[in-house]
């Protein structure tokens, strides 16, 4: 009884540390996330509408066109490096694909997936 | 001696006072055909004549640059700077926020260098098509009518041909609109070449 109560408290803690930490995210439900279909008002949008299906590629501003760097840490050393940029990037960005802000846990997916590529 | 060197001082000032009024008359119905020479003793003055203020700044690069060209203060009214500023969430379709302090520091900028207050020629010209109208503050400077009546004679197929996603893209053929120059010279359309009518 001890001792699954343990282990259950260890689960949550573990779980929790998870949200906080974006360097402990699941890189395979980022890769869901990053692909998933959003429908917000009459047109779907996701991720890969801008930045393609692979970070390691160029993206393009879906409206204006402008050229994206590729996010991934590998073939682009500038990104992911300034954790202000990262948080105002999720903050328009989650809203404009998915009508509403990302979870810590979303977050932390999403970017263990780019780091991972 | 002194008689040459005057009558070279007098011809250099009409030759001034002549790429002056061509300037002018070309800028009347829309051609620009001595605008910004590359020679630097001109560049200050052309610029002034031609161009609009493309001074960069730096925060309003970073932030708005990073989707769309950084367009020049100069090519919108105060109070259009002001409404755009005010609807980041929303902005024409895309979630574009700014924290408090990043967006004053940013308006502090295009305010200062807005389209009415500007010394500039080009950003006079756009401020004329609006003052006094029902839009005399547009959100978008392709609604502009003087912007519309330069840009008359791009269809929709040359558009389709240019690299430009829209009229908003600036920079896809005039080459040097980042830096506020939107002399007929520099304008080169993929597909199409360089204009020339």
């Amino acid at each position: 009884m001890n001792r699954s109560l343990l282990l259950f408290a260890v689960t949550v803690a573990l779980n929790t540390a998870w949200a906080a930490d974006p360097a402990t995210g699941n890189a395979e439900a980022g890769r869901q996330l990053w692909t998933t279909e959003y429908g917000v008002s009459n047109e779907k949008r996701s991720c890969t509408a801008c930045h393609t299906a692979d970070p390691r590629h160029s993206g393009k501003h879906i409206k204006t066109g402008k050229v994206i760097k590729p996010l991934s840490p590998a073939v682009n050393p500038g990104s992911l490096t300034n954790v202000k940029k990262i948080e105002k990037w999720f903050h328009r960005n989650c809203k404009w694909t998915m009508g509403r802000e990302c979870s810590a846990l979303e977050k932390a997916d999403i970017l263990a997936f780019l780091k991972s590529n | 001696m002194k008689t040459i060197f005057f009558s070279i001082a007098a011809m250099s000032l009409m030759g001034v006072l002549l790429i002056g009024a061509g300037s002018a008359l070309s800028d009347y119905d829309g051609r620009y055909s001595y605008d910004d020479d590359d020679d630097d003793r001109w560049e200050h003055m052309m610029r002034r004549s031609t161009g609009v203020y493309a001074k960069p700044n730096p925060t309003y690069a970073e932030e708005c640059g990073s989707c769309h060209m950084a367009y020049p203060p100069g090519l919108l009214p105060a109070d259009s700077w002001r409404k755009i500023m005010s609807g980041l969430q929303d902005h024409f379709g895309d979630n574009a926020e700014l924290d408090p302090a990043t967006n004053q520091e940013i308006m502090t900028f295009l305010l200062a260098h807005a389209a009415d207050t500007s010394g500039y020629r080009r950003s006079q010209r756009m401020m004329a098509a609006v003052q006094g109208t029902a839009a005399q503050s547009p959100l978008r400077i392709t609604d502009n009518p003087y912007f519309r009546h330069e840009h008359h004679e791009v269809s929709p197929r040359l558009l389709k041909m240019s690299d430009a996603a829209s009229m908003s893209h600036c920079n896809a053929c005039h080459q040097r609109a980042e830096q506020g120059s939107f002399s007929e010279r520099e304008i080169v359309i993929k597909g199409a070449g360089r204009w020339d009518d």
